[in-house]
């Protein structure tokens, strides 16, 4: 029998980014918050002083700062007739533990969205007509404007001290930003990061090719900040260790360095570590979610009941805690009905190193996990996709984000893996050599969705979530399309020779190498409760005092990292929230 | 306002987190393994050797301390897989879902090189360790390809998956585990180590004129 827990108005299910968010939004409104962590505690110092956390066996070679995967995984397959087998070892996404989440070990791309990939539908049907939608793509609008969100994406990137360069001040161009980006209210916070030889060679070469370099938006600050909550951050010294790291010098924007200093002052919030939440509790309509039970650190299960239930946790458990508590209809990819699980999405990502003459010192050592060039030439639809033939697009960086050895060091085609040609190899190449790519929206398909895996179970007995997910033709080859655009500013850049990754018509995922931890969808949002499973206030349809956050509510994964827009729908749907939920609790929406 | 909620809460008998990196534990010249028997040692040191070979380009990975670094790693809790799912059960899957044995990488370690040297006796009628340099490249090569194979476990998973990996660890991971004795890896490619801080210097395409710094503050 569970241990009873106090009432509280609110439990948060998860305490990275969109946890810390909610609770300190709603704890300033005067609500009694609870947080609940399956992880540890975690703060700056002790766990990310130098030089303790710049460890590259311990933090890259170790997954220091990830999910211990011994606990809880997902199950993986490429089709829906498949046996699907178990994620067990860290790979091709990273998900994040403990308090400050994946919000510790990511690099701080700080982008928003392009306000027509929250129409898409719409938009590809205005622009190429309905037939220019492949049999099987899922696509759906969003059900929330730009317009909308553009306060909160502006707070969110307030908060983060985010460095970069506007180029469109509510309609004003400006030079030296980015020409495609959508309407900002005002400037960046700090301004863009210095560049290193990497980013530096690449905004030369696509100015020259006629594309549109801008800085990328980084959440890692160029100068000293304080932010709206008063909390404060030194700059980015490009110290290496950034993805897969926690920040030494509090420049990387994190829950530690942004939010948490100011929460923990108020006395009406609580966190509690070692809780893993189990389900999600409902009143006998199941229309009402009454709290969450968790388990704790000694194995007991403790019950919380709760007046407002908030998952926050990562994309991965927040999909499986909606599928394990039963609150919305599972998807079912033969019928194509029901919405949990529904349009599951990642991202494509082309990874291309590039090899520079011994007199070109690019210093891979060196760099943040935010900096770098980009060109938005083919984002979205800022290209005209009719004689391409696909849907979709994405951003081309040249970033330079930090590596050292045990990291793996890139070598030109054809080098061996060992022995004295290696070392010739890597002697030669590793102050000489930078990294473009492309990261590249994955629209969403009929076959692909997630659910419960009928066979592995977790830790805790719970079935593991199932990814049923491969890559698809139309995103193939727009890959393929990407392939050819790297391929020309690498050259551009002066490389004498070009390894490494894109993704070709007839290739599989590939679950082993790391790409992207861009995983989204499976509880989108949006306007039609047949489709979504929260409406645009990331309200549940189905059970009114249950909100779900994170990427998981994306109808199709966009090109952008997803961070910028996550921290913005958490703050979009807090401050409806405190302005209209709370004066009257019930559907924000009317399905 | 409600107070009186409960405070953070650390379980009990957890230690509170330090900000002490893990302990300085470099390569010593006298090393005797804790995990490895004496036969599977000499393998260690064999492949070692073939796979960073002291050479005109910069240091082996024996001088710098590797199989050190690898015996040691067996005590940690990555050894007996304690970072992975390892439940079953267990079914052959094509390579893109990565690895699927039921092996910790110490178990990996027993079998394997067991049953290289087991191949190497059939073949040469000596252990691996007891080959010239170049039967042991050319034993090494076909197992990294696949045509060298074992009905015990996956050769090539054991070569790329736990052999390479580890070898390339210990020689560039700090000298604190056991490997990369005196930075000299580090400074064999011009990594200047665990310096983190480089404001001057990023915006600059030029030599990076330090030398490297380990995690305990030595300068090479």
């Amino acid at each position: 029998m569970a241990t009873v827990s106090k009432p509280v108005d609110v439990v948060i299910v998860g305490f990275g980014w969109t946890g810390a968010i909610m609770a300190i939004e709603l704890a300033q409104a005067g609500l009694n918050v609870l947080a609940l962590e399956r992880g540890e505690d975690a703060a700056t110092v002790p766990n990310w002083a130098y030089p303790k956390v710049v460890d590259e066996i311990a933090q890259s070679a170790r997954n220091g700062l990830l999910q211990n995967l011994s606990k809880t995984t997902v199950t993986i397959r490429h089709g829906k007739n498949e046996r699907a087998v178990p994620y067990r070892q860290i790979g091709s996404f990273k998900p994040g533990t403990g308090v400050g989440g994946a919000g510790i070990h990511w690099s701080g791309v700080h982008s928003r969205v392009m306000p027509q990939e929250l129409r898409l539908k719409s938009h590809i049907t205005e622009r190429y007509g309905a037939h220019f939608i492949p049999a099987g793509m899922t696509l759906q609008d969003w059900g929330v404007s730009f317009a909308e969100l553009e306060p909160y994406f502006d707070r969110f990137e307030a908060v983060c001290g985010t460095s970069g360069k506007a180029g469109n001040i509510q309609g004003r161009m400006l030079e030296g930003g980015n020409p495609f980006e959508a309407p900002r209210s005002r400037e960046f916070p700090l301004p863009p990061l210095t560049d290193p030889p990497t980013s530096a060679l690449f905004a030369k070469a696509t100015n020259e090719l006629g594309y549109h370099p801008y800085p990328l938006p980084a959440a890692n600050a160029s100068r000293p900040y304080t932010n709206p909550y008063g909390c404060q951050l030194g700059p980015c010294n490009f110290c290496g260790f950034c993805s897969d790291y926690g920040c030494i010098n509090y420049s990387k924007a994190s829950p530690q360095t942004t939010i948490l200093p100011a929460l923990y002052r108020l006395p009406n919030f609580a966190l509690r570590t070692h809780a893993h939440v189990l389900k999600v509790n409902t009143d006998n309509t199941g229309k009402v979610a009454t709290g969450v039970t968790y388990v704790d650190a000694e194995g007991r299960e403790v019950e919380q009941p709760a007046s407002m239930v908030i998952l926050a946790a990562f994309h991965l458990h927040n999909v499986r805690l909606m599928l394990s508590s039963g609150i919305g209809k599972p998807y079912d990819p033969d019928t194509g009905e029901g919405t949990v699980g529904r349009n599951f999405c990642y991202q494509l990502l082309n990874s291309v190193n590039l090899f520079f003459d011994q007199s070109v010192y690019i210093n891979q050592f060196m760099g943040a996990g935010g900096v770098g060039q980009a060109i938005e030439d083919f984002y979205a639809d800022n290209f005209d996709h009719g004689p391409q033939g696909f849907i979709g697009g994405g951003v081309i960086w040249g970033r330079q984000t930090g590596n050292g050895p045990v990291r793996g060091i890139p070598l030109p085609p054809g080098s061996p893996s060992w022995g004295s040609g290696w070392k010739a190899a890597v002697k030669e190449n590793f102050l000489h050599a930078g990294r473009i790519e492309a990261q590249m929206s994955n629209m969403a398909y009929r076959g692909c969705f997630l659910d419960l895996d009928p066979t592995y179970r977790d830790a805790y007995g719970t079935p593991l979530l199932r990814m049923t997910l491969n890559w698809q033709d139309n995103d193939l080859r727009m890959s393929e399309f990407f392939g050819e655009r790297l391929s020309q500013i690498g050259k551009a850049m002066g490389a004498k020779s070009m390894s490494g990754r894109v993704l070709k018509r007839g290739d599989n995922w590939d679950t082993r190498a790391y790409q992207s931890t861009h995983i989204n969808g499976g509880t989108a949002m949006g306007a039609d409760p047949k489709t979504s499973v929260v409406n645009k206030y990331l309200q549940s349809w189905d059970a009114s005092n249950l909100f779900v956050l994170g990427a998981n509510v994306f109808a199709h994964g966009i090109g952008y990292n997803p961070t910028g827009l996550v921290g913005a729908l958490a703050y979009w749907s807090a401050a409806n929230i405190r302005s209209a939920y709370l004066k009257s609790p019930g559907p924000l929406v009317h399905a | 306002m409600v107070a009186g909620l409960p405070a953070m809460q650390l379980p009990e008998g957890a230690s509170p987190p330090s900000s002490a990196p893990a302990p300085d534990h470099p390569s010593v010249p006298d090393y005797r393994p804790s995990y490895f028997t004496s036969v599977e040692w000499a393998f260690i040191n064999a492949a070692c050797a073939r796979l960073i070979p002291v050479d005109q380009h910069g240091p082996g990975g024996v001088e710098l301390g590797v199989p050190q670094y690898i015996d040691r790693q067996m005590g940690t809790p990555w050894a007996d897989g304690a970072i992975w799912y390892m439940q079953g059960p267990f079914f052959a899957a094509a390579p893109e879902f990565g690895y699927q044995s039921q092996l910790t990488p110490k178990q990996q370690y027993r079998l394997g090189i067991k049953a290289i040297d087991t191949l190497c006796h059939e073949r040469l009628n000596m252990p691996f360790a007891a080959l010239t340099p170049a039967q042991q490249d050319d034993v090494l090569k076909q197992i990294e390809k696949g045509s060298l194979t074992s009905t015990e476990l996956s050769l090539s998973t054991f070569f790329s998956g736990f052999l390479l990996k580890n070898v390339m660890e210990g020689y560039f991971g700090d000298p604190m585990y056991g490997g990369n004795r005196d930075m000299a890896a580090w400074k064999m490619i011009g990594y200047p180590g665990v310096r983190a801080d480089y404001l001057e210097w990023v915006g600059e395409a030029k030599p990076y004129p330090y030398g490297p710094v380990s995690i305990y503050g030595k300068r090479g």
